[in-house]
């Protein structure tokens, strides 16, 4: 394996081997090596949106640097400039001391660049070891599986990133994919690796083990970029941390200069009540419990494969209480949030609502009822794209008085009720007429949360309300359902993140294969037990369940 | 190191530009004159004389004038009925089945169901046998879709076969006229059955039934509940699902409206013009249908100037095989060339057209 000060002066990029990149970019980063990614003076338009504007991003070989920013702060469009997915409208990118001019993806993968994305570009079916084969450009000559094999399980000790190689990648949890994602990567030569938000799928503790890995291949010389969300864990991993914000680099910090509070600011301009104080310990103020508003009684229901995702669940949510539900993506929470809304069919149990059965009723029903829907994606299923703001707003009220007259619409009271719920959640955005499409993620969300809690709905059902939001609009969003709470709603909140449903929850019920496996107060509750018992720890559920 | 250019690439433009939409259609036009001339040129005409002629023989005199509001009669109602379907992304490219099966409903009201009747009966009737026989032919691959989930375009493809080869039989067979020498057709209607005409020319009733249809169609679509409906539910069967909408059930309605307009058409076909069920009773308007739905963007007062727009040419390039004898093939051809730059300056309204290789995007839609 060619070394890899040897780069810079060479010509050509080095040809990707069949041979095992075992060998670390350098032993000893030198302190005059040139940094590994220079990304100089980059500015990129999309149409009239500016995503990048002279942003100059500098990574140096054997650092955790960190990129962060609220959505739309062009983290990702500068990422895919690295990657050779865009092509910059002007300004230089220099990998190593090379300027470098990448056409397409793989020009950056010949230049060591390997990325590492939320969705895994992994084919299930395969093992280990063949989905790292399918890489591997240069087949000349006859590869051994038995080799590629031993090679992983090395890169793998080294590394921590223990995999079986010749398990079928279907067979493993989604902290092994990703670890498979990045052996592939290393042993396909990659020396800068970026992580693009890898922690949004993992539970705590594979999380932790993750960023363990990122801290050693800082060491061994690899450059690591690491894009968050999560101030945390940016804190507690990075050598450096570069903030966008606008599509322009708004600060560079280390940890030691700064704290999630100036960091929260350095991101959105402005103070945020979220990250003034730990979540853990926020105080809920109290709140005097309701009646039972949604009761779920021994609910089964199949999932997309016809296989049962919920065995059995029970629960009850009280008015003015937050249910937070935990678990790995995949452990029913989507099915959960389905069979209640009446988009999913329940092959067993039953859901009432306010005491009244709901089992099995349209979705329509279910929302006249009183319960509100926050979808998991929420421009898939909760916003048409393509329509503008008022249409969007009256997909739940559009057959009732004053927006419907008679068979008709009425224009007017459309255009009122789209600007209330403007008004109401703060939605920016040029006017009502505008596309939906158009709208920052976080903006979209406003939107149909306003229009969801409009009719001061006595169930809502919260599904990652605030993934893929920005900071500001995420602060929103957490107020309102807290205000909901204050109220007298009783809200089911579905996420992956811990954080949020330790600030907003009052218990935390935790979902793994379609049962409950635990139910704890959210005050005081231990993040080690909540990871334990969201990987299914039978001594967990049996010694607190 | 050098940037070599490898290539364009079409980028999508975030939102299409209310300007670009405006002027992209005429430049197209323009752009596809010129091309059509060059075509022309080669076949040793003067392009310029060529359109003149086109525009004379549609738009010159009076007969002309005529003849292409009688073209745009049926382009327009069936152009309205495919928009519908196309509105829920439903693909009903059965128009001309639907059209025929209209006219032979018809056709059963005017010569057996009500053939005594005045006019202010049998008319209606005719109306209403069309609108029942376009709505089955629509509804049978409409509830196909709904309950079975079989692809549409496919069955109103098939059923289009269907429903001439049924024309012809009934014109062979047992509709045929006894007096009619052999050839195949119906008797003539009587008179109570003809629409009434504009003047002397052939412009009939059926032209207001399908401007009428058009404004009810443009108010149902953008002001009723429904119309709301059928817009959410061609943009995202998730949403819909969503929001509880009954979709089984719309599918059903729409697909009945479609081929209900496009059975109008077959009625106004045989009343307004042949005055019988005859074999070749359309040249292939409900396919036409398609081009002007979609030339229109599926807006139905849109629909209205394209279907007469699309009759300028067809009617132009009837008259230029008699006025220049120029290959027959001139006129379908310029239709095409027409067709192919306005579809393509519609790309362009929403994309761009960006250099590989380059730092700055090339071209963009003509308009900006």
């Amino acid at each position: 394996m060619m070394p890899i000060q040897g780069m810079a002066d060479a010509a050509a990029p080095p040809a990707m081997e069949a041979t095992p990149a075992v060998t670390p970019p350098s032993d000893t980063p030198t302190p005059d090596r040139p940094p590994a990614i220079a990304l100089l003076d980059i500015s990129k338009r999309f149409g009239p949106t500016v995503a990048n504007d002279h942003v100059t991003f500098v990574a140096k070989w054997g650092e955790v640097h960190a990129l962060v920013g609220e959505n739309g702060a062009g983290k990702s469009t500068l990422m895919s400039i690295l990657a050779g997915l865009y092509r910059p409208d002007s300004g230089t990118v220099v990998i190593d001391g090379t300027e470098q001019r990448f056409r397409a993806p793989r020009d950056a993968i010949s230049v060591g660049i390997g990325m590492v994305y939320q969705h895994f570009m992994l084919v299930e079916p395969f093992t280990v070891a063949e989905n790292v084969l399918l890489g591997v450009r240069n087949s000349s000559h006859l590869i051994n599986t038995k080799d590629i094999e031993r090679d992983l399980t090395a890169l793998g000790e080294r590394y921590q990133l223990q995999v079986d190689p010749t398990a079928p990648v279907w067979q493993l949890s989604v902290g092994e994919q990703q670890r498979v994602e990045i052996l592939r990567l290393l042993y396909l030569g990659a020396r800068i690796l970026v992580f693009d938000e890898p922690t949004a799928v993992l539970t705590p503790q594979e999380s932790d083990s993750l960023l363990a890995t990122m801290r050693s291949l800082a060491a061994e010389g690899f450059c690591v970029v690491f894009i968050s969300h999560k101030l945390d864990e940016v804190l507690t991993v990075s050598d450096r941390i570069t903030v966008m914000r606008r599509g322009r680099v708004s600060g560079e910090t280390t940890p030691a200069e700064t704290d999630r509070r100036s960091l929260a600011r350095m991101m959105v301009g402005r103070d945020l009540a979220e990250y003034v104080e730990h979540p853990d310990v926020e105080p809920h103020p109290p709140v005097a419990l309701g009646p039972v508003r949604l009761q779920l009684t021994d609910l089964r229901a199949n999932g997309e494969n016809g296989l049962p995702a919920l065995n059995g669940v029970s629960l009850e949510v009280h008015g003015g209480e937050v249910l937070g539900i935990a678990g790995v993506a995949g452990n029913g929470q989507r099915e959960l949030a389905e069979v209640i809304t009446g988009l999913r069919p329940a092959s067993g149990g039953r859901v009432a609502i306010e005491g009244k059965d709901l089992t099995n009723a349209n979705a329509r029903t279910v929302a006249r009822g009183g319960v509100a829907h926050i979808p998991e994606d929420r421009l898939a299923t909760g916003l048409v794209g393509a329509m503008d703001l008022s249409e969007n707003a009256i997909l739940r009220d559009y057959e009732e008085s004053p927006i419907a007259r008679g068979s008709f619409l009425n224009a007017g009271a459309i255009a009122a009720f789209t600007d209330l719920l403007i008004r109401k959640q703060d939605v920016k955005t040029p006017g009502r007429w505008a596309r939906v499409r158009t709208l920052s993620g976080g903006n979209q969300q406003k939107l149909l949360l306003a229009r969801e809690l409009a009719g001061d709905p006595k169930v809502i059902i919260a599904v990652h309300p605030t993934r893929g939001v920005d900071v500001g609009a995420s602060e929103a969003i957490h107020q309102s359902l807290r205000d909901q709470r204050a109220r007298g709603a009783a809200t089911l909140l579905i996420s992956e993140d811990l954080d949020e449903l330790l600030a907003l929850s009052d218990r935390i019920a935790v979902l793994y294969e379609g049962r409950v496996t635990g139910i704890v107060p959210a005050a005081g509750a231990d993040r080690e037990h909540l990871g334990l018992l969201m990987a299914g720890d039978e001594a967990q559920v049996g010694a607190h369940g | 190191m050098a940037s070599p250019t490898t290539g364009w690439k079409l980028e999508r433009l975030p939102a299409p530009s209310q300007r670009a939409s405006i002027i992209v259609p005429f430049v197209s036009i323009i752009l596809a004159l010129v091309a059509g001339g060059v075509l022309i040129l080669a076949a040793g005409q003067n392009p310029i004389a060529v359109y003149r002629a086109m525009i004379d023989g549609a738009l010159g005199s009076k007969s002309g004038i005529a003849e292409t509001f009688v073209k745009t009669t049926p382009l327009l109602l069936t152009g309205l009925g495919v928009a519908v379907a196309f509105r829920m992304k439903l693909w009903n490219i059965g128009g001309e089945g639907q059209l025929y099966l209209g006219a032979i409903f018809a056709t059963w009201a005017a010569l057996y169901g009500f053939n005594s009747a005045s006019g202010w009966v049998i008319v209606p009737a005719m109306v209403v046998a069309a609108l029942v026989g376009g709505a089955l032919w629509g509804l049978i691959p409409g509830a196909l879709r709904a309950y079975l989930g079989v692809n549409e375009t496919i069955t109103t493809l098939m059923l289009n076969y269907i429903a001439i080869q049924l024309a012809e039989w009934l014109v062979h067979g047992p509709w045929k006229d006894p007096a009619s020498f052999g050839f195949p057709g119906t008797p003539q209607f009587p008179d109570a059955a003809w629409l009434p005409n504009y003047g002397t020319t052939r412009v009939h009733l059926g032209l207001i039934f399908g401007i009428v249809a058009a404004i009810i169609l443009w108010v149902m679509l953008r002001r009723t509940r429904w119309g709301y409906e059928i817009s959410v539910m061609g943009e995202s069967d998730r949403v819909a699902h969503y929001a509880g909408m009954p979709t089984k059930r719309t599918i059903l309605l729409v697909m009945a409206l479609s081929g209900a307009l496009c059975g109008l058409a077959g009625m106004s076909e045989v009343a307004g013009i042949g005055h019988q069920l005859q074999r070749n009773l359309s040249p292939g308007y409900g396919y036409t249908a398609i081009i002007v739905a979609w030339v229109a963007r599926l807006n139905p007062i849109g629909i209205i100037g394209v279907a007469f727009g699309l009759a300028v040419v067809l009617v132009g390039g009837d008259q230029l095989q008699m006025a220049m004898s120029l290959p027959a093939a001139i006129a379908p051809m310029l239709q095409g060339i027409i067709l192919f730059f306005l579809l393509g300056g519609e790309l362009l309204t929403r994309y761009r057209l960006v250099r590989i290789g380059s730092d700055v995007p090339v071209t963009e839609g003509a308009g900006d």
